[in-house]
């Protein structure tokens, strides 16, 4: 069975992910796991520029650059160790029993990357822990993990509460088209109301689109409302999620072409960076 | 993509910056150094050292470390130098760029596992050597003062670092050299000067095509030294790889370093440098000031280049006495003194290996033949190790009919003769039943050996069955062994 991974880090957002991937674990009913993940940094030590080479200066070096690494990482480890403990803890007290804890070695991505067949749902902080309270910072790994991965992604903000009410921002285009496909298939966000709103350019082109998305939602029971948004996408999709309390976010991620991401940016970056409600990122 | 480039180069900046510049300062002396152990114009040797330096944190697959003028690749080059001239050290050395390439493109870097551990301490101790012996024709026949000098520059260079706080932010050698050149100057001693060892740079370098006549004359005076040159080259660039992967706990691409290499060693030909490769020494220095990315190796370079060109007037008068203090220093750096205090605690074929490389090489001033003497001899020796694991066990069963060997073991070129002195072709048994689950067979050694017990228990009148044969040693046995094949054992034991 596919699990739901929360990744957690030291940040002040793991208690979020923690909740999150507690709620999506009992809606899916599947087991959760607790992730943590030992990043090297490879911050050179205070440098010497003394410039000699004595007697032995490679083997002394070596060591001395072990002695320090092993020290860092011992602490690093000890340190996941607790964070997981906590978390743990805390998932136990709100009644998850199916649960693991993994810590490993290695880039975020990388991991997840490597662990993408067993997973379902990835839940993840927004903020990193280098970031402190800096307002939109966007976690480090989180943009390069969106794009990498092809597993759902929820990313959480400072606080998570259980959404009643959530919205699709759809655009016709097959990526949005997917993550409506799975929303509908999904047991996840069943009983909430949804907002499905469309906005910018394929808002003038496909209205026809948003219909038959609207009358695909009725269908499985959600309490529907749709809306055509005016103005670009992402501000557009924001006030409107603003103006109507809207608790999760929707969306398929990175439908554009490298290229024009490049030139004009993409929607989603722009998303992640401003939104302050959860987002539930779809492929 | 350019999320690398970003990590690559510019994830270190300050440290990466500074360690450039500390690497730039220790540079420039050696690789004034390595062109008079070469017999060449300082010129030369600085040139390479900047293009070698750039080039390869360009196109390196190893970050962070340091590529120039070497003393190894400087002490293969001393006959062509000076039995051929200039041009033709040039024109090696493009040839020497282009092997390497071929060797990165043939994944030749991976070769390198095949280089042990001794052989690399042998080749690392030689060298130290050889820099160090490099240095005596600057400190035989000479005034005291040269030997005040390069004793004061000494001291310098080992105590000046205990100092608090300068002490480590600035060179040593660097220190050494500036006093060193400013007592010299000051008191108007008459001692030789790196101004008197050849010309220096005092433009920036230019393109010229070695003037050689492209036949196969040329071809076959270069393609000894340039073969000697890449190899020696990319086994100090490999060797130099594996030490930065330890110090900073990162991985690299050995077979693109290994092309870099020789890409840059094409471009130093071009601009009138000598070959080059990966700096242990250095590339240590660079580690232990902080440099991590390639921008530390650009920077090495680029600084290098600078102060060269616009202090020429001032590095023309460096005592020759102080440039070898930095030598001495390098050769001690270098040398493995662990080794020797290892030379007892090591098992004796280590230590063997270690000395025949370190021999071979002082004998023929040439470090890829001592590497191959010690891949050779390390080689046997292991053979000879392997050889031993290999044990008949023998048993007869109760009525004493059947006479079972139980083989486990390598069996092979080295184990063979043993194999079969392990069998008792004078016992008269009715059935011999040579078991070989436990044994493998690696070759037609192994194979003929296998035959001729087989071939001499049957001459005896006596049964003989093979069981238990891996599948490995099957096909090695099915395609050349004689013993299962009726018409060809006739004719070995009609004496054919």
């Amino acid at each position: 069975m596919k699990i739901i991974t929360a990744c957690l880090d030291g940040s002040t957002g793991a208690k979020a992910v923690c909740d999150a991937g507690v709620w999506a674990a009992k809606k899916l009913e599947a087991p959760l796991q607790l992730l943590h993940v030992l990043e090297k940094e490879s911050l050179p030590p205070s440098g010497d520029l003394s410039g000699t080479i004595g007697f032995g200066s490679r083997q002394r070096l070596l060591e001395q650059l072990v002695l320090l690494d092993a020290e860092k990482s011992r602490i690093g480890r000890e340190h996941g160790e607790a964070l997981l403990a906590e978390a743990r803890n805390l998932a136990e007290q709100s009644g998850m029993t199916d649960l693991t804890t993994l810590q490993l070695h290695g880039s975020l991505v990388e991991t997840l990357t490597d662990l993408e067949p067993e997973i379902r749902l990835a839940v993840m902080g927004r903020k990193g822990e280098l970031h402190g309270t800096a307002n939109h910072a966007i976690g480090s790994h989180l943009e390069h993990a969106i794009r990498t991965l092809h597993c759902p992604v929820l990313v959480v903000m400072q606080e998570f509460h259980v959404p009643t009410r959530f919205m699709i921002a759809f655009d016709a285009s097959p990526t949005s088209r997917k993550a409506l496909d799975m929303v509908l298939a999904s047991p996840l966000l069943l009983g909430c109301e949804c907002h499905i709103v469309m906005a910018g350019k394929a808002a003038m082109t496909h209205p026809a689109y948003l219909e038959a998305a609207t009358r695909d939602l009725k269908e499985k029971g959600f309490k529907t409302t749709s809306a055509l948004l005016e103005g670009t996408a992402a501000e557009a999709i924001g006030n409107y999620a603003a103006t109507n309390q809207i608790e999760l976010m929707v969306m398929g991620a990175y439908g554009h072409k490298p290229i024009r991401r490049f030139l004009v940016g993409s929607t989603t970056t722009r998303m992640l960076a401003e939104t302050t409600i959860p987002l539930l990122i779809l492929r | 993509m350019t999320e690398r480039i970003k990590n690559e180069w510019f994830s270190n900046i300050r440290p990466d910056l500074l360690s450039g510049l500390v690497v730039a300062l220790a540079l420039i002396p050696e690789a004034i150094a390595f062109s008079i152990i070469a017999g060449v114009d300082p010129k030369v040797g600085l040139y390479a050292a900047f293009s070698i330096a750039i080039i390869t944190a360009f196109t390196g697959g190893r970050p962070a470390m340091i590529s120039a003028a070497t003393g190894a690749m400087a002490l293969l080059m001393v006959t062509l130098v000076r039995e051929h001239g200039l041009q033709y050290l040039f024109a090696a050395t493009i040839l020497t760029g282009l092997l390497q390439i071929g060797a990165g493109y043939f994944r030749l870097g991976s070769l390198m596992r095949f280089v042990s551990r001794s052989v690399v301490t042998g080749f690392v101790n030689a060298l130290a050597i050889l820099i160090f012996m490099a240095q005596l024709p600057e400190l035989t026949n000479v005034t005291w003062p040269v030997y005040a000098m390069t004793a004061g520059g000494l001291a310098l260079i080992y105590l000046f670092p205990l100092l608090p706080v300068i002490g480590k932010s600035l060179p040593s050698p660097l220190v050494a050299i500036i006093l060193l050149t400013g007592i010299s100057m000051a008191a108007g001693l008459d001692i030789r000067t790196v101004g008197d060892m050849g010309q220096l740079p005092d433009t920036l370098p230019v393109f010229l095509w070695p003037e050689v006549p492209l036949n196969m004359e040329t071809l076959s005076i270069i393609f000894p030294y340039a073969i000697g040159l890449a190899t020696v080259g990319l086994l100090e660039s490999m060797m130099t790889a594996t030490i930065v992967d330890d110090l900073t706990d990162t991985g690299s691409d050995k077979n693109r370093e290994c092309r870099a290499q020789g890409i840059a060693n094409i471009g130093a030909g071009l601009i009138g440098g000598m070959a080059g490769c990966g700096m242990i020494g250095q590339s240590v220095i660079n580690v232990k000031s902080g440099g991590r990315g390639r921008l530390s190796s650009f920077s090495a370079g680029f600084f290098l280049l600078v102060m060269v060109v616009f202090f020429d007037a001032w590095i023309r008068q460096i005592p020759m006495a102080a440039l070898v203090a930095v030598m001495i220093m390098v050769s001690i750096g270098t040398f493995s003194w662990e080794s020797l205090l290892n030379l007892r605690k090591h098992p004796p074929s280590t230590s063997i290996v270690m000395l025949v490389t370190v021999i071979t090489v002082v004998g023929t001033h040439n470090l890829a033949i001592g590497v191959f003497a010690g891949i050779l001899l390390a080689s046997l020796f292991f053979a000879n190790k392997v050889g031993h694991f290999m044990l008949v066990k023998k048993e007869l069963d109760s009525s004493g009919t059947t006479r079972t060997y139980r083989v486990i073991g390598q069996i092979f070129f080295a184990s063979a003769d043993k194999f079969t002195d392990s069998f008792d072709f004078r016992e008269a048994v009715a059935r011999v039943v040579i078991d070989l689950s436990g044994a493998h067979f690696w070759d037609i050694s192994a194979v003929s050996a296998l035959d001729k017990a087989v071939i001499k228990f049957r001459r005896e009148g006596a049964r003989v069955e093979i069981i238990g044969m891996n599948e490995a040693s099957t096909t090695i046995v099915d395609r050349f062994g004689v013993h299962d094949k009726p018409e060809e054992v006739e004719k070995i034991l009609s004496g054919h």
